[in-house]
């Protein structure tokens, strides 16, 4: 399985990108986001516990966090890149969700944007065992950074850097933003980005 | 007497891939894999001082085919058979958690009695899984009985599931809607048997490998992950129940029908080698009482899938839906655009998992006790790679 895109040369720099000057790398707004997540207008009434859970996130952060849906089981956060370090740590510490199953991004590029959602679950607390809580963020697609999750969840390690090869999203503080899944010699753009096409297909 | 420069040439000769650190005489970087008869498609470098390990870092990717990606070229009911190929030794799993979250994304109920064959396969197949698994830690530890045993009891759930589904290892059996064919005539009786043939097996590979004073010596007290480490680290299945946690999927967040089968999670708390391995034999054990149960609680007769349109799709939506497989909990985050084909498949794999264990274990063990560690992990590289 390979592709070819000649029309975006950009590759997964190895290297951060160049900071834009005195801008910061998260975009100023992200545009509502894409029909493929937006929530949907016959969703019934959110369950009580989760709907609690999520008031007192949103007690703590205010306009910070956005929840994007509320389902059994399922809740989904969308925050700017630049809260989701403290988003985290609260989730961490104060709600007791104690590692992340799974993180991973979607391109859109409709919205210009890459979104990256962690799914957080918790091992300690036993009413939130079977609950998962999808912690998202946007990113430009052009400048495709966001600040690592390491630090708060050492169980994103690999997640990211699969994501960084396969998004080219690159996490700013990562020890390891390098080659994983991919072979060594991988020179194409990112291979889970929507302008990757594989070959005869 | 040869010298030690001899001795490095000799291995050079016969291909050993032994790489001695220039600048520093200590270490020795060693690369286990991919080559490795243990190590399966999977490499780690480890560096060496003396014999005990002091570096090691994973390298997965040796198989990586891009099954993500391949999803979003195929639709739903498409997507179904190469989505088995990361682990085809648990393909009904995989395809479980998929189905799941289909349905939710469609919109589908799965009549009962397709619900009752789905979770039948599914611990079968977990079975299959788990012995085979157990049958390379065996011979990864030189116990070639326990090779051979586990290998040949597992031909007895090839046997069901081929009556079951029509094929014998890659099933695509689950489908997004129920199973895709009824029993056969006699499945029931024929399943009980064997069922409990094996459950007096597990007495025998008990005191064959896990009563044997060799095995326990190896593996006691070795590697050893404690609970808030392995909470942090975030590994899941046996792994993680080896440390204390009793974290099942089955029980956590019961799927189709599991809420009414009465069984209980597995769990040790020393968090070694042992307990690693020993968990995934209780579980062994639980899941005979749990096909039983099945079996006996199904309904007779009745659907067991749900008519589906011919290219399913659903309103635009995403879901994440986690089934417990052989390797831990196994989960699918699928985002639709409501086309028929999903826009985005994120797999959530519990060797993808466990394998950042792997490193925290490693370091500072000796170079001994590294198959007795790795392969206690339930590592599966496959399925890691995806």
């Amino acid at each position: 399985m390979s592709g070819e895109n000649k029309e975006q040369p950009k590759k997964p720099a190895a290297t951060p990108p160049k900071p834009t000057a005195a801008k910061p790398p998260v975009p100023a707004k992200p545009p509502a986001p894409a029909a493929a997540t937006a929530p949907q207008k016959k969703e019934p009434e959110p369950p009580a516990f989760e709907k609690g859970i999520a008031d007192q996130i949103k007690k703590r952060f205010g306009e910070a966090v956005k929840v994007v849906f509320i389902r059994p089981l399922r809740i989904k956060l969308m925050v700017e890149p630049r809260d989701i370090v403290e988003v985290a740590t609260f989730l961490r510490d104060t709600m007791g969700l104690d590692h992340a199953e799974s993180a991973g991004g979607t391109d859109y590029p409709k919205d210009n944007q890459i979104e990256m959602s962690y799914h957080l679950g918790s091992y300690g607390r036993e009413d939130l065992a079977s609950h998962v809580l999808s912690l998202s963020t946007r990113t430009a697609r052009d400048d495709a950074r966001l600040p690592t999750l390491i630090n708060v969840y050492k169980s994103v390690e690999y997640h990211e850097r699969e994501t960084f090869e396969m998004l080219g999203i690159y996490f700013e503080g990562h020890p390891r933003n390098d080659r994983f899944l991919l072979p060594e010699d991988w020179a194409d753009i990112p291979p889970l980005r929507k302008d990757f096409r594989i070959k005869g297909r | 007497m040869t010298s030690l420069e001899d001795k490095f040439e000799e291995t050079k000769r016969l291909g050993l891939q032994i790489v001695r650190e220039s600048e520093d005489e200590r270490l020795m970087t060693l690369s286990v894999g991919p080559q490795h008869p243990g190590s399966g498609h999977f490499r780690f470098t480890i560096k060496l001082d003396g014999d005990y390990i002091v570096y090691c870092d994973p390298d997965p990717g040796y198989v990586h085919r891009g099954e993500e990606k391949m999803c979003e070229y195929r639709n739903f009911i498409q997507n179904i058979p190469h989505l088995e190929r990361p682990v085809i030794h648990d393909s009904t799993n995989i395809t479980y958690a998929y189905s799941l979250a289909v349905e939710e994304l469609v919109g589908i109920e799965v009549p009962r009695r397709g619900q009752f064959i789905r979770a039948i396969a599914s611990e079968l197949n977990r079975q299959v899984y788990t012995l085979y698994w157990l049958a390379i830690y065996g011979i990864f530890l030189g116990h070639s009985t326990m090779f051979m045993w586990p290998t040949g009891d597992r031909e007895l759930f090839i046997d069901l599931l081929e009556a079951l589904t029509g094929a014998r290892v890659t099933h695509a059996y689950n489908i997004p809607g129920g199973v895709r064919n009824d029993m056969p005539e006699g499945f029931r009786d024929r399943c009980l048997r064997q069922v409990h043939y094996f459950e007096k097996r597990l007495k025998e590979y008990e005191d064959i490998f896990y009563n044997n004073p060799l095995f326990r010596q190896r593996t006691e007290q070795v590697g050893v992950l404690t609970k808030d480490d392995a909470a942090k680290l975030g590994v899941t299945g046996s792994v993680v129940r080896a440390s204390g946690i009793p974290y099942d999927i089955r029980k956590a967040e019961p799927y189709d029908i599991y809420n009414e089968i009465d069984f209980k999670v597995q769990y040790m708390k020393t968090g070694d080698s042992f307990a690693r391995s020993y968990t995934p034999f209780l579980d062994m054990r639980e899941s005979c009482h749990i096909i039983e149960q099945l079996l006996d609680k199904m309904p007779q007769s009745g659907e067991v899938r749900a008519k589906l349109q011919p290219n399913p799709k659903g309103p635009p939506g995403e879901a994440y839906r986690r089934v417990e497989s052989g390797r831990g909990a196994l989960g699918f985050h699928i985002i639709s655009d409501g086309t028929p084909k999903p826009y985005r498949v994120k797999i959530s794999v519990g060797s993808f998992r466990n394998i950042l264990a792997l490193p925290y274990l490693l370091v500072g063990q000796r170079l001994a006790d590294m198959p007795a560690i790795y392969w206690s992990l339930n590592y599966w590289p496959v399925e890691a790679d995806r």
